[in-house]
């Protein structure tokens, strides 16, 4: 028997894979290793960011800011490489700003006890701001050690490749599992987003976890943003506008509750995944205008959620059941 | 007097960004008449302001039961479409704005249906039509941009009446309209009590589950003025940029105004204020002859600002600074 808070999980991975079944079905060509590496380069970046967001929604919060932090470091990444530096040295810094620029937004959260969307609200504004500031056009950018790192690949079965920013983005997932299921840092997380107080009560130090917590979700948007300049080898500072709600809709298709405490990292690559299929099955399609991904997406969504209210709803129920016969 | 008192912090921010943008552009408070018509910078803060003063009204109604909706940019955006569609198919314009007012109440109803009866989020129940609406709107417009030309129609966006432009009294007389119906009855009170306390509130015997309902419905009303004020103006339909990120800067102009996210109290005159005084930066940074990059970071650190004065923690602080002033100065 699936336990009931699995339920919103193991629910997006058979739509994931009955979706992939029908489209197969109608597209044959779309079930070879080639699409489903595309599938995954394609919608790298987008995974990434949705690692940091399943942190921040399952401590009950949201990181609004991240399609702009996604596109400061492209622009930042850019510029830097323009200029001569060396693009490994350029990933570090930018790295490092996305992280510190995550910390301050937590710490800010913390310390002015405002709501996380007011405050990432305001980072979003200010991440743009500065990415218009280093540049308004769009920046190629050319290196050997970008071709190097494209470069990188493994092969698989018929032509199918699974590109660097493919394995970067499974990697970040699997660094997002452990964390979310091996670590004390993830155990405060799920602890936050069940109920603050509680969490306080039962010693879970809220300061430094506000702090990390931002932190990891600036550090995932960074490199988010890495892997989108690396994507489109260049730097746009009005490039991924809105990439933040393409990423809560993943964490929620995934099965992560938006009041936090309650889902796993691994259901948002599956949100991701079915994000993408949607997209991959309007091109083979041809004749959908893409505006479908959207309605789609937000049909998903409330599918999802109506879902997860009924196994709220259902696992309410027994427990009163349970209660009345015990008592 | 009371009410002025309240409102101190909203007009002081409001007064100070006005004065700032008058040194560095004198010309900004000159108004004056042409072809019968009001002109001046001043005047259109006034107009730009429309749309988001709009959403602040039902926005804050929304905020103040603890909700949220983000929806309303993409409701502008498919009661655009379809305004100017019918537009364009050459209906009048009584049957127009009719169809568009009852498509955003049956959006915001549609809203309020998932938030207060299938009790789910309100951030995440409204992302279903910020994501999804979009979408519609393109659909409805068939991918382009939908233009015509309507005098009748334009005039919502583009006339005066005495010499006032058209959406300045559409924003002031929706505001005064929803500021009566809450604050000259209950409404207003028992929306403040649902948002503190939801079960608390149902257990004395206030209709919340109805009460919510309605402010989403108001919210997607407003959405429908604001979005056709945008098509009137643009005599067309953008469904791409119609109202893109409106939503932010109405939930933004909410909280500058003082009313907490976290529900309860609050004040559509402070939100109105909040919404002017976002629009008073976005003009005045246009004026200043600054390049247009700097826009967002000045718009970011001046809300950052705003914000910081008015959170608990600092008014906190502020308070017990206060008091042990009081009291330093009952002593000596």
């Amino acid at each position: 028997m699936i336990r009931a808070r699995y339920l919103p999980f193991v629910a997006t991975v058979l739509i994931f894979v009955v979706a992939y079944a029908l489209c197969a079905l109608q597209f044959p060509n779309m079930l070879s290793f080639r699409v489903l590496g595309n599938l995954l380069t394609d919608n790298a970046f987008l995974g990434i960011a949705a690692v940091g967001m399943t942190f921040v929604i399952l401590s009950g919060g949201i990181d609004l800011s991240m399609g702009s932090v996604i596109a400061f470091t492209s622009v930042f990444v850019a510029v830097l490489v323009r200029a001569g530096v060396h693009p490994a040295l350029a990933f570090a810094l930018a790295l490092a700003v996305s992280t510190s620029f995550g910390a301050l937004m937590g710490l800010t959260i913390h310390a002015l006890k405002m709501p996380a969307f007011v405050v990432t609200l305001a980072g979003m504004f200010l991440a743009r701001g500065a990415a218009f500031l280093i540049s308004t056009d769009s920046v190629p950018i050319s290196h050997d050690f970008l071709k190097q790192l494209k470069g990188i690949y493994i092969q698989l079965p018929d032509k199918g490749k699974l590109s660097f920013l493919a394995i970067l983005m499974l990697l970040a997932f699997a660094v997002g599992v452990i964390l979310a299921h091996r670590t004390r840092f993830g155990a405060n997380v799920y602890a936050l987003g069940g109920s603050e107080q509680s969490a306080e009560l039962m010693g879970v130090p809220l300061r430094k976890t506000m702090i990390q917590l931002y932190a990891f979700s600036g550090f995932m948007a960074g490199l988010a943003g890495l892997a989108y300049t690396l994507y489109t080898s260049a730097g746009y500072s009005l490039a991924t506008v809105g990439v933040e709600l393409d990423a809560i809709a993943a964490v929620v298709v995934g099965g992560t509750l938006l009041t936090g405490g309650s889902g796993l990292v691994l259901g948002t690559l599956f949100g991701v995944l079915i994000q993408g299929l949607i997209q991959t099955y309007i091109v083979f399609d041809g004749t959908l205008s893409s505006w479908w991904t959207k309605i789609v997406i937000g049909m998903l969504l409330f599918a999802f959620i109506v879902l997860q209210r009924l196994i709220l709803l259902v696992s309410e129920r027994r427990a009163a059941i349970r209660a009345s016969s015990g008592g | 007097m009371t009410k002025l008192k309240q409102l101190r912090p909203q007009l002081l921010a409001l007064a100070v960004v006005l004065v700032l943008i008058g040194l560095i552009s004198p010309g900004f408070f000159s108004v004056t008449v042409q072809n019968g018509r009001l002109y001046g910078s001043l005047i259109d803060v006034g107009v730009r302001v429309a749309p988001v003063a709009l959403l602040a009204i039902g926005m804050t109604l929304v905020i103040a039961t603890k909700g949220i909706d983000l929806s309303v940019g993409a409701v502008m955006a498919i009661t655009g479409a379809v305004a100017a569609t019918l537009v364009a198919d050459g209906h009048s314009v009584p049957v127009v704005l009719a169809v568009s007012l009852a498509l955003g109440l049956v959006c915001g109803i549609w809203n309020g249906v998932l938030v207060a009866f299938l009790d789910i989020q309100p951030i995440i129940a409204t992302l279903i039509l910020m994501v999804a609406g979009r979408g519609i709107a393109q659909l409805i417009t068939g991918g382009v941009i939908l233009t015509f030309n309507d005098p009748a129609f334009s005039f919502i966006g583009s006339g005066a009446v005495l010499g006032i432009p058209m959406p300045i009294l559409i924003w002031l007389a929706m505001g005064l309209a929803v500021g009566l119906l809450v604050r000259r009855s209950a409404l207003g009170l028992l929306i403040e009590a649902v948002g503190i306390n939801r079960r608390a509130s149902m257990l004395v015997g206030v209709r919340a589950r109805f009460l919510i309902l309605a402010t989403y419905a108001i919210s997607g009303l407003c959405a429908a003025m604001a979005g056709m004020i945008v098509t009137a103006d643009i005599h067309g339909a953008d469904a791409n940029n119609a109202g893109l990120w409106l939503e932010l800067d109405a939930i933004l102009a909410v909280v500058i105004g003082g009313t907490s996210l976290a529900g309860g109290r609050f004040s559509i005159t402070a939100s109105l204020i909040g919404a002017l005084i976002i629009q008073a930066l976005n003009t005045g940074i246009l004026m200043s002859g600054w390049p247009p990059e700097f826009n967002l970071i000045v718009k970011a650190v001046v809300i950052v600002a705003i914000l910081t004065l008015q959170s608990p923690a600092v008014a906190d602080e502020l308070s017990v600074l206060r008091g042990m002033l009081r009291r330093k100065g009952a002593k000596s």
